[in-house]
């Protein structure tokens, strides 16, 4: 190949990647955009006006706003013993303990909504079991669309979160700093409140605003769990778009939603990079101790008993309220599988794990395809195209799921791109959503092959695939799998960009996980526990292929 | 006059792993003494129970009369200095340096007095708003020692102090801190595994040993001041980890006639009894030994590498020794030379460079010992 051609070739790569996210990204938000400034065609600035002239943006603006701060808030407050735990105390049990922390964190909204339900629903596993004991006649726990029930999910998310990224750094943080404190006349308190807290600061930060940023967005957990009286943003998105067919109104929310997005992601970059304060960095073998006094083993023992309380018991709720009572205890699996209805328009539930598991594939193969080239190019020598590049490729992180879906009913349903009616829409829609992930997971392990290695390996003989294959495949075949295994997952429990754009006899598990909790009935109730049941055993798997595999840190936040 | 600290049978392990066995030492007001022994050995674990950042398995440490084992870190008015100083990243010089005197609830002017008065100690003027990550690694040091001095602690603690810097500038700051210590007549504990650092700062060297392998954790081999120690190095053990390679094993023969007014010549000399011990070399008077050893016991005897003078071959006279020359390097003041004698005995010596010409490698010469650089020491029990 002559000079001018490979460079061709090169520029069709970029192109590839490029293309894909101009036309189902870009070409969908500016959509959105358009939507919100000229619905008619002509300039109207009537939808942005309205977002104060009505009170449904302020409500929801207000809600969402304080919603994220509490809800990050109670993460912190529960995270923070336990990432000091983590951090400080060599115990058994530790390293699969701390992998425990994130299953939460994998898990599809529907699940975490159907397992808070399942736990302290008013239909729940805490309640039947009060009503039994007492022999009461109606739930004593009521927290069923309150705001505690929402506030609690988002702990449950997110307190990894805060293990991972305040427990890391702490874990690395020199004890001998605090010691040397604690020489010089500091008693505990002032001694974590002084030293300790200012240095964790950067990394409290961080974890808090990316908690901010999660439960900012948060759409499934609100609209299962608070019921119709809360509305995030997210939800008014939906409420405008699909209920009041306002699509002026939810682009005018939607561009909000990614402008307030994009402001707490810069804040929360820069707190990153102002967190590289040069510290005396040490393994984190070196900073933890065994617990040996009786306080430390009390103090180890009920933090992280009252962590494992708090991130198993919703999900061992969600697999015995899947149980029927009686004998039969495996119905609800069965039932998702019959059409009781005996009509000819009816799907089966069960239908719904197939396409699942279709789109899942799907997916997977595209995201696969699209992020390999997009890391592989970016992971090269800094040139114009890979600087573009960086950014166009992060962009998608700071898109909710709902404003793409929603973008697609704007886009997709006319010419030139007419793909509503097809199922494909779907699954491409999760290759966007699970597209950053992707990238970020491959990225760092094909920026870490040192190019020295490709050329020992071709100085002592190795043609040019055979040293792809003996020095590059190995490393970033793990890193690939579980990029894989990101998308699977991602597209398996995708809620709010589906529930947009699925076709009604093309329904996903979360949707008829979503569909069954809003119908009355134990049969609806129990398919709904049976079919997140379901949902949280594949994810659960695939986690822990994911923690198998995956290289070092690769896959942290 | 009472010692201020003294650490009595202190012993300390970890799952698996011994520390220390019954380590117990004392030490004077206004003393530096160096706590010196290979890594490994237990004592920075033993720097650390007597700061109280560690508590011993049995033994105890008493402070001014006190036992202090229910005293907490922080009340316990002692300074410090951390291996790569743990200096606070996130506090200027001057923060650094005021933090043990803000614990103490002194007022903010007495503070910032405080605060100039120690950075002039140890020549940092002005140096306030400076961050401590911009500083180099000798200007680290010299915040760290201001701020341990800073609250006037009872006893100052320096757990390789200059251990993180490169050669020179640790050549430099070995006497310095010595002057600085002694200038504000704090009393001292430091640690190190560089002899030459112990020996430039301490008034007193304790010299470490442990066995892990055979489950013994670190103890006291010998103490003593720079120089006792050095001389008259108590086992095999301290011999070798001071850098002795010239151990021989040999026999005390009994004295008769002029050999044993010889001997008590030279011994009235150097102060100390002199022996003539009977080696695979040959009989060699040894002058410089601290015990007193009986004629017949078999002894190790130490060769110090200044012992040696190169005289010519075929000389022959009391501690002359035969042999050939295997190799020389020059150092500078000396040739490091390694000559070979009968009975198969090697010798690492240091030869003078202005005296003699060295024979070629392989070549003839003869090597004068001087009586007063031979140690006689018990064998190591096995």
């Amino acid at each position: 190949m002559d000079r001018r051609s490979a460079a061709l070739g090169r520029g069709l790569l970029y192109l590839l990647p490029l293309g894909f996210l101009g036309v189902f990204f870009f070409y969908p938000l500016l959509a959105v955009v358009v939507q919100s400034f000229a619905p008619g065609g002509r300039l109207d600035l009537a939808p942005i006006a309205n977002l104060w002239r009505e009170p449904y943006f302020g409500r929801a603006l207000w809600f969402t706003t304080w919603q994220a701060t509490l809800s990050t808030a109670v993460t912190l407050a529960l995270g923070m013993p336990a990432a000091f735990v983590f951090a400080r105390y060599r115990f058994r049990g530790k390293t699969v303990l701390r992998a425990l922390t994130t299953i939460p964190f994998v898990l599809p909204a529907m699940v975490v909504a159907a397992a808070f339900t399942a736990l302290l629903g008013s239909r729940g596993w805490l309640n039947s079991l009060l009503m039994d004991w007492f022999d009461m006649a109606r739930a004593p726990v009521r927290l069923q669309q309150t705001i505690w029930l929402v506030l609690l999910a988002h702990a449950f998310y997110n307190t990894t979160v805060v293990v991972r990224i305040v427990g890391g750094f702490w874990s690395n943080l020199d004890t001998r700093l605090s010691e040397a404190a604690r020489v010089l006349g500091g008693n505990r308190a002032r001694v974590f409140f002084e030293i300790t807290l200012p240095l964790l600061l950067p990394a409290v930060a961080a974890a808090g605003l990316l908690i901010f940023l999660f439960c900012f967005t948060s759409f499934g957990v609100i609209l299962i769990l608070g019921g119709p009286r809360f509305a995030t943003l997210e939800v008014e998105i939906y409420r405008q778009a699909v209920a009041l067919f306002r699509l002026p109104e939810a682009s005018a929310i939607a561009l909000a939603q990614i402008v307030l997005t994009f402001v707490v992601m810069a804040i929360y970059t820069r707190a990153q990079a102002r967190a590289s304060l040069p510290l005396n960095l040490r393994p984190a073998a070196a900073t933890e101790i065994p617990p040996t006094t009786p306080a430390h083993k009390v103090f180890v023992g009920l933090t992280v008993a009252g962590l494992l309380l708090f991130l198993v018991s919703p999900l061992v709720a969600l697999a015995l309220r899947s149980l029927a009572e009686g004998d039969d205890a495996l119905r609800y699996f069965r039932e998702l599988f019959v059409n009781r209805t005996n009509s000819l328009f009816y799907v089966p539930p069960g239908l719904a794990i197939r396409n699942s598991v279709f789109f899942a594939l799907i997916t997977t193969v595209l995201a696969l395809a699209i992020g390999t080239l997009t890391a592989a190019l970016m992971a090269r020598a800094r040139t114009l195209g890979t600087v573009l590049l960086e950014p166009l490729v992060l962009l998608p992180l700071g898109t909710s799921a709902v404003t793409l879906g929603f973008g697609y009913l704007l886009t997709m349903g006319q010419p030139p791109l007419n793909l509503r009616a097809s199922a494909v829409l779907v699954p491409i829609a999760h290759t966007l959503v699970a597209f950053p992930f992707v990238v970020r997971t491959l990225l760092p392990v094909m920026r870490g092959i040192n190019p020295d290695w490709r050329e020992a390996a071709a100085v002592l003989g190795a043609s040019p695939w055979t040293a792809w294959r003996e020095v590059d495949l190995p490393i970033v075949g793990r890193a690939l799998l579980v990029a894989a295994l990101f998308a699977f997952t991602t597209s398996m429990g995708e809620f709010g960009a589906t529930l947009l754009i699925a076709r009604p006899e093309f329904p996903t598990m979360p949707l008829v996980i979503y569909r069954l909790l809003g119908q009355p009935g134990a049969l609806n109730y129990g398919q709904a526990m049976a079919m997140s049941t379901l949902l949280m055993l594949v994810c659960a798997v695939a986690f822990v292929l994911i923690e198998r595999f995956r290289v070092g840190q690769v896959g942290e936040f | 006059m009472a010692p201020l600290l003294t650490v009595t049978d202190v012993s300390k392990s970890y799952p698996g792993l011994p520390v220390l066995k019954e380590a117990s030492f004392a030490v004077d007001p206004g003393e530096i003494i160096c706590l010196l022994g290979p890594s490994g050995c237990g004592k920075t674990t033993l720097l650390r129970i007597v700061a109280g950042l560690e508590t011993p398995d049995t033994g105890t440490v008493t402070f001014a009369g006190r036992d202090v084992h229910d005293i907490p870190v922080h009340r316990r008015n002692f300074g410090f200095m951390f291996q790569d100083y743990a200096l606070f990243p996130h506090k200027d010089v001057a923060a650094n340096v005021a933090f043990g005197l803000r614990m103490q609830g002194l007022p903010a002017s007495h503070i910032a007095g405080r605060v100039q008065e120690m950075l002039s100690l140890v020549a940092l003027d002005g140096y306030e708003r400076r961050r401590v990550v911009e500083l180099s690694g000798g200007e680290q040091q010299r915040v760290a020692l201001a701020r341990s001095l800073a609250p006037r602690p009872q006893l100052l603690m320096l757990d390789e102090p200059l251990g993180a810097l490169d050669r020179a500038l640790r050549e430099q700051l070995m006497n310095e801190l010595r002057t600085i210590l002694k200038r504000v007549g704090v009393t001292a504990l430091y640690v190190t595994h560089d002899q030459e650092e112990a020996f430039a700062v301490s008034d007193r060297v304790l010299i470490m040993r442990a066995r892990p392998e055979q489950g013994e954790g670190g103890w006291i081999e010998q103490e003593g001041t720079p120089s006792e120690v050095y001389r008259h190095p108590a086992t095999e053990y301290v011999a070798r980890f001071l850098g002795f390679r010239n151990l021989l094993r040999g026999k005390v023969v009994p004295l008769h006639g002029d050999a044993a007014e010889t001997l008590h010549a030279t011994s009235l000399q150097s102060a100390t009894p002199g022996y003539r011990v009977e080696t695979a070399a040959g009989t060699l008077v040894a002058a410089d030994s601290a015990g007193e050893f009986a004629a017949g016991e078999v002894v190790t005897l130490l060769v110090r590498p200044e012992a040696a003078d190169v005289r010519q071959p075929g000389e022959r006279g009391e501690n002359l020794l035969p042999g050939r020359l295997i190799s020389a390097s020059f150092r500078g003041s000396y040739y490091l030379i390694q000559t070979e004698h009968p009975g198969g005995v090697t010798l690492i010596c240091e030869a003078s460079t202005t005296d003699v010409e060295l024979p070629p490698a392989g070549g003839p010469l003869t090597l004068h010992l001087d009586p007063t650089a031979l140690t006689l020491m018990r064998p190591e029990a096995v």
